[in-house]
């Protein structure tokens, strides 16, 4: 067959110099030969190397996107869980605050109240006492009028050239001052 | 050969397969030179698949995220379009698939040779999908796979006549599986070539010639990818036929 083929070849070779050079099926046998040979050798690469290592890869890249899921997952919702316990913490805490404000307020109000209770009593207290004084004085301030009065009047009526005993003039004083 | 003087473009010339070494007759096992494109292209998918996945890191560098968006891409249409039934041909397909695209890659190095421009290696790839796809679906359904033919859907009176045409298309898939693929990749590099050959007698006009190069390289670039994977999903509706339930 080699031998055909060859002779085949050789005539074709110098007969079909101007034609398709596809056509020349003299170099058949040879090209079909060298591309089983590629083909072969491209079969056995790629089915007992390329292709197992690649498959793996990206059976292994799958497995670790998902485990990666799978952990941001799980930290997703401990994140979450996190996020409740906080907000729960908070809402205690403000609670808390808003009880011992309230509190707070209801001790300073007591002490307030006392305060001022006890500075009103004080201040009535004192204003009482300031009032008696205030009668005191006012009292003392009459008969220093009363004597005034009298003396003046008695000074007057021997100015005047008058004898004036003093019960007269004590009536008329008493008379005036209180008209 | 461009020296013959005027106006003399052989876009075919890059499509010769010659000896690697020496001028000898062209044997079965001549190395030659699609023979060093073909062990480039092995290199390459070793380089991206095999060495780029070397450290197994969960943090892929560049090279090893290629060769994963790779598997994913590959892995995701065969079980998408064969469906689970299918998935345990996902290495075959993707054989298919990796040598397809990186060959239509490799050949767009200026001064390469496109292995896949040739029809000897898109028929022979095709041929290998059409017997598998047969041989599959005859193991798994026996005779029952003969029931793709029949269209029960259609009315009673044009089952035959369907029935005949499903046929024919299904022993012609193997040519335009081939033919799509091989024809698009020659396509591109002799119409680039077909360029150079106008850019290398216009002197300072060639600048044409070349922003034009420069852009169906760009185009050549998508077909290599698109190309692959056409071929790629196709093979992965065929291998349905056989192995999936019935979709007519």
């Amino acid at each position: 067959m080699a031998s055909t083929a060859e002779t085949v070849a050789g005539a074709a070779g110098e007969a079909t110099e101007k034609g398709m050079p596809q056509l020349n099926f003299g170099t058949w046998p040879n090209q079909i030969f060298w591309l089983v040979v590629a083909l072969v050798i491209i079969y056995f690469v790629l089915t007992r190397i390329a292709l197992p290592r690649i498959a793996a890869v990206l059976a292994e890249r799958r497995g670790t996107i998902g485990n990666d899921l799978a952990a941001a997952e799980e930290l997703k919702g401990k994140a979450k869980a996190a996020e409740k316990a906080y907000n729960l913490a908070l809402e205690q805490a403000r609670a808390e605050a808003n009880k011992i404000i309230a509190a707070t307020k209801a001790e300073i109000k007591a002490d307030l109240d006392a305060a001022m209770a006890k500075a009103d009593a004080e201040i009535s207290a004192k204003a009482a006492e300031s009032e008696k004084r205030i009668a005191e004085i006012r009292a003392g301030a009459m008969d220093a009028v009363s004597e005034v009065a009298r003396d003046t009047a008695g000074a007057l009526v021997s100015a005047l050239g008058g004898q004036a005993d003093a019960a007269t003039i004590d009536a008329a004083v008493a008379a005036r001052l209180k008209g | 050969m461009a020296s013959e003087g005027g106006l003399s473009i052989d876009p075919m010339h890059q499509f010769q397969i010659v000896p690697l070494f020496g001028e000898g007759p062209l044997h079965w096992y001549t190395p030659t030179n699609q023979t060093l494109w073909l062990a480039v292209t092995v290199l390459a998918v070793i380089g991206v698949l095999v060495l780029g996945s070397t450290r197994r890191a969960i943090i892929p560098g560049r090279l090893q995220s290629m060769g994963e968006v790779f598997y994913s891409f590959v892995h995701s249409m065969v079980e998408d379009v064969t469906g689970h039934e299918g998935a345990k041909f996902f290495p075959y397909i993707m054989v298919l698939f990796t040598f397809i695209v990186t060959a239509n890659l490799m050949g767009l190095i200026p001064g390469a040779f496109a292995s896949t421009s040739h029809i000897a290696v898109t028929a022979t790839l095709a041929l290998a999908v059409f017997l598998t796809v047969t041989l599959v679906g005859l193991y798994k359904k026996g005779i029952g796979f003969l029931a793709m033919f029949w269209v029960t859907s259609a009315p009673l009176a044009l089952r035959p006549i369907l029935a005949l045409i499903e046929v024919i298309s299904y022993f012609v898939r193997p040519v335009s599986h081939s033919i799509r693929l091989g024809g698009n990749m020659m396509a591109g590099h002799a119409v680039m070539k077909v360029f150079a050959g106008f850019a290398g007698v216009m002197g300072i006009g060639s600048i044409v010639p070349i922003a034009a190069i420069a852009a169906i390289y760009g185009l050549e670039l998508l077909v290599a990818v698109v190309q692959a994977y056409v071929f790629a999903i196709l093979t992965c509706v065929y291998l349905r036929d056989a192995v999936g339930e019935a979709h007519h």
